[in-house]
């Protein structure tokens, strides 16, 4: 069952970086590559399937195996949720010696009915880890049993970690709502103005900066998938009339397959930066027009674009003296660089040097057209090198996520914090003045004067 | 005596207490000097323990992992150990290597020490690296318990036995003590811990010496395993010290293994909060160096029984509830029945015998939930960070103590220890009594408690006495 969903998933023909693969790389899976004994890093794709997932803020979600995999991870990532708080709630089955000898499975069973019993919750994501997929805990059949039983929908969550990375695992976390959620349930109404995203997961509430602009466009967001998502929603998604796709690699399968089963076109955006903004708002506008909207929601796009651009121009406007020529390192993971990279040449910064790890070649190609012939565009910058290069003041500013972040403060240079734990939202346009508030903010911090002042008895030397 | 819950029939952990063995291991090698900890097991566990600990002590961890796939995990994961211990060998240049397994490869089961033995003769270059294994499966105990192996381990494999090698035998150093440091110490209590120790003109070998690695100084060049903490020489003169102080019933194990192979006597603590723990400290160093108590010391004892004097009434007859680890579960709950509170509810990880010590009427070994529906009532809460949303929930205070404190600045500095940290940590929790006294308002009396509470109150002070 799972070996064939791998397979499946591995070889998305919608995934541009697969295509770019020979049929041999696409055989090792996305997985292949990053897995040096002694020189790895990164999540599993358990941890890849609960980021995808557990947005879900009225479901429960329950983790199958020992205290590993919840105890050291649970509610550790920023999805905000306007209403229900279950979803951060820690729940494990924590096995013990005795269970991984006589087999997970009655626990399991017994976990999801004290849930129920407890909670009561629309729907239980039940998620597989490494030792009881290794000892065979079948969790396909355990959760149809208790969904049988305690008549809920208990939907596994086949994804254990050693198959591969937390790319690999949104992607499993997408089939599972395709295999048990998604067209379990009719909304009570639609309009023509439907529409889904995919891959947006509310981290700091980013998805509450782009909600009022679809808000005035009277454009209705059926289901997020997954910020702030509700487990209902979530099942009736199927009725959406276009699927925005937000985290490019994430969830592309799952886009994709809702195509195929009931004909929803996809496109995929940003809500970084300025531009990115408007050209999702524009595309979502063309796109629920082509599947009969009144036509009047494009006039009244490009008035909201117009309205809300300019209001961002002026607002950036007082940062730009200060920003103006300061050299940025962006070393990003997830969020699409060069969405930022706009941004911050706008404001007159110059972008030194940008990450690619996760991108595909026609984003290297964008990011090397905005940056020009002297930019750099790293894989991976091992953490000696950065620490040299912030050491040796080649960049005024790093812009990363949290794994570099110290690597950045230790050589006592200024640094911004775009990961997913992040506490600030940078998402549409009010996101991007957020984002160059920060910098700005960052950037003048009296404390860098101090913390380079020399020691007393440093004084002399 | 307080009773032992246990929930061997409760099938969900509720908001677990708990964070894994491994990661306890992990954060014991992280306190050797020029050491990398590598986890035997899948990716996955690697990063989610580490990300963990960088939110904690804020600060770049280096942990690294073998990368255990499925597929190898079938077949066995000896190679990903040699490759793993190759190049992290190559590219870091470490001199100890600390090797901890995880539920993944003990399910499999290997035999690693068989392993190790045969990596070693393929790698004459591996020479001048030392390889620490620590057996820690997820599924047994938690971070105190795989802190605790880890411990055990450093010292069975670098700690030179005193019958098989001339060093061992070496005359002791007079002024030498080694100090066995169990993971509820921070930092922070092991920097005041020395202090403490060389005011008596002793000197002492930390282990785990945390305050040399995870207290947040700032390197002027890059390096990529820990920089600080116990130095491999160091390890190797131990059984030359005079005596062993071990810092928590969970060192107990490492402290007897000390004396097993070097004939260096041990005592034990199972903390040192309060002024008990700290007068027998005191009394215990003065002993071993043949020195008075210095004057400093003499004036901080002074100081804490001012604090006792001036806090107790803020304590006396509030109901805690709180959820630790074993160890830091009976420091805390030790010190605020010792002030006149009631521990009206405990709570801890695993199993350990310091818990009939806890001054309770129950220890539930249990989770987060179980705190929480012990709290209801309360005056106070005191757990780790992940306690602040039940704080939020009940409306009662909480205090901050134990593994993670991903929210607050400082938690590697924190110091609870010694008699000063005593003092500040009764201040600490007094002016939170404080911010919270019940207002005297006609139509709100004060807080009923129940009578058996007091009877409970009154038995445990019994027990504890
Ligand atoms: S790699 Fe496996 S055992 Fe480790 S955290 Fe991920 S799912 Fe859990």
């Amino acid at each position: 069952m799972l070996k064939q969903k791998l397979q499946d998933v591995l070889n998305e023909p919608a995934c541009a970086t697969n295509q770019a693969k020979s049929t041999q790389d696409r055989r090792k899976g996305c997985s292949a590559k990053a897995l040096v004994p002694g020189a790895a890093a990164g999540g599993c794709a358990f941890d890849g399937a609960k980021v995808a997932l557990q947005p879900i803020a009225d479901a429960a979600h329950l983790v199958h195996g020992p205290i590993a995999c919840e105890g050291n991870s649970w509610d550790s990532r920023h999805a905000a949720s306007s209403g229900p708080r279950l979803y951060r709630t820690g729940l494990t089955t924590d096995l013990q010696e005795l269970d991984i000898i006589h087999g997970g499975e009655k626990k399991l069973f017994r976990a999801i009915g004290d849930i129920i019993e407890r909670f009561d919750p629309p729907a239980i994501f039940v998620y597989q880890t490494c030792v009881p997929a290794l000892i065979g805990d079948d969790l396909v059949k355990v959760c149809g049993l208790a969904a049988a039983r305690f008549g809920k929908p208990v939907i596994p969550v086949n994804a254990p970690g050693f198959v591969g990375t937390k790319n690999l695992g949104n992607k499993l976390g997408g089939e599972a709502l395709l295999d048990y959620v998604i067209g379990t349930r009719e909304p009570e109404h639609t309009t023509p103005y439907d529409i889904n995203v995919l891959g947006e997961y509310n981290v700091a509430g980013e998805l509450w900066q782009v909600t009022p602009l679809f808000e005035r466009l009277g454009i209705r967001l059926l289901a997020s998938i997954t910020g702030d998502g509700r487990y209902h929603d979530v099942c009736c998604a199927h009725r959406a009339r276009v699927n925005m796709m937000v985290c490019a690699q994430a969830l592309i399968n799952l886009a994709r397959k809702m195509e195929e089963r009931w004909g929803i076109p996809y496109f995929e955006g940003s809500f970084y930066g300025i531009g990115d903004t408007s050209t999702a708002l524009r595309t979502i506008a063309r796109l629920l027009v082509e599947r009969d909207a009144p036509a009047d929601l494009l006039t009244r796009t490009e008035a909201l674009i117009a309205e809300e651009e300019a209001r961002a121009w002026t607002r950036l406007a007082r940062y730009r003296p200060v920003l103006a020529g300061k050299r940025v390192l962006l070393y990003t993971g997830g969020v699409k660089s060069w969405s930022v990279i706009s941004a911050l040449q706008e404001m007159g910064m110059i972008v030194i040097g940008t990450s690619v790890r996760k991108s595909t070649e026609t984003d290297k190609d964008r990011a090397r057209d905005l940056l020009g012939p002297d930019a750099r565009l790293f894989d991976q910058i091992p953490a000696r090198e950065m620490y040299r290069m912030l050491q040796d003041g080649e960049a005024d500013i790093l812009i990363s996520g949290g794994r570099t972040q110290f690597t950045a403060l230790k050589a006592r240079v200024p640094w911004l914090d775009i990961n997913q734990e992040r506490h600030h939202a940078y998402a549409g346009y009010d996101g991007m003045v957020e984002m160059v508030r920060q910098i700005h903010l960052e950037l003048t911090n009296p404390i860098w004067t101090q913390v380079r002042a020399p020691a007393p008895w440093e004084q002399g030397a | 005596m307080a009773e032992i819950i246990a929930h061997p029939r409760k099938a969900v952990a509720i908001n677990p207490l708990k964070t894994s063995a491994p990661l306890g291991a992990a954060l014991a090698f992280l306190g050797l000097d020029a050491c990398q900890p590598l986890f035997h097991g899948s990716q996955g566990c690697t990063a989610f323990a580490l990300v963990l600990m960088v939110r904690h002590f804020r600060e770049a961890i280096p942990l690294q992992t073998t990368a255990m796939t499925e597929i190898s995990t079938i077949l066995g994961g000896a190679d990903h150990i040699e490759q793993a211990i190759s190049n992290i060998h190559q590219r870091a240049r470490p001199r100890i290597i600390g090797l901890c397994t995880t539920g993944l490869t003990e399910t499999r089961g290997e035999d690693m020490i068989g392993d190790l033995k045969l990596m070693r003769a393929r790698h004459p270059e591996w020479h001048d690296l030392s390889v620490v294994f620590a057996p820690t499966p997820d599924y047994t105990g938690g971070l105190q318990e795989g802190w605790a192996t880890a411990v055990t381990a450093m010292v069975n494999t670098l700690v030179p036995d005193g019958e098989a090698t001339p060093a061992g035998c070496a005359p002791a150093v007079r002024d030498q003590i080694n100090l066995l440091a169990g993971s509820h110490l921070t930092p922070g209590d092991l920097e005041v811990l020395r202090e403490i120790v060389e005011s008596f003109g002793l000197t002492p070998i930390i282990l785990p010496d945390l305050s040399g690695s995870l207290d947040g100084h700032v390197p002027d060049r890059y390096i990529p395993h820990t920089l600080g903490g116990t130095r491999l020489e160091e390890i190797r003169a131990m059984g030359r010290s005079v005596h062993t102080l071990a810092v928590g019933e969970h060192m107990r194990g490492a402290a007897d293994a000390l004396t097993q192979r070097t004939g260096v006597p041990f005592t034990l603590f199972d903390h040192l909060v309060g002024l008990a723990a700290n007068d027998r400290l005191v009394a215990l160093l003065s002993d071993l160096s043949g020195r008075p108590a210095p004057p400093s010391l003499r004036r901080r004892r002074s100081q804490l029984v001012d604090a006792m004097l001036d806090g107790h009434f803020h304590f006396a007859g509030r109901q805690v509830a709180i959820a630790a680890e074993p160890d830091l579960l009976l420091a805390l709950s030790a010190l605020l029945a010792g002030l006149g509170c009631t521990i009206r509810t405990a709570v801890t990880s695993a199993a350990s015998p310091v818990l009939a010590h806890v001054p309770a009427g129950r220890v539930t070994i249990g989770d987060l939930d179980d705190l929480e529906t012990g709290a209801r009532g309360c005056d106070l809460l005191v757990t780790h960070a992940q306690g602040a949303e039940i704080a939020k929930r009940l409306g009662i205070p909480l205090f901050r103590a134990g593994f993670p404190l991903f929210d607050r600045l400082g938690a590697a500095h924190r110091v609870t220890v010694g008699y000063r940290g005593s003092r500040d940590l009764i201040f600490e929790i007094g002016n939170i009594f404080l911010d919270h006294r019940s207002e005297h308002a006609p139509g709100h009396p004060p807080l009923h408690h129940e009578e058996d509470d007091d009877d409970r109150t009154i038995g445990s002070q019994a027990a504890a006495g």
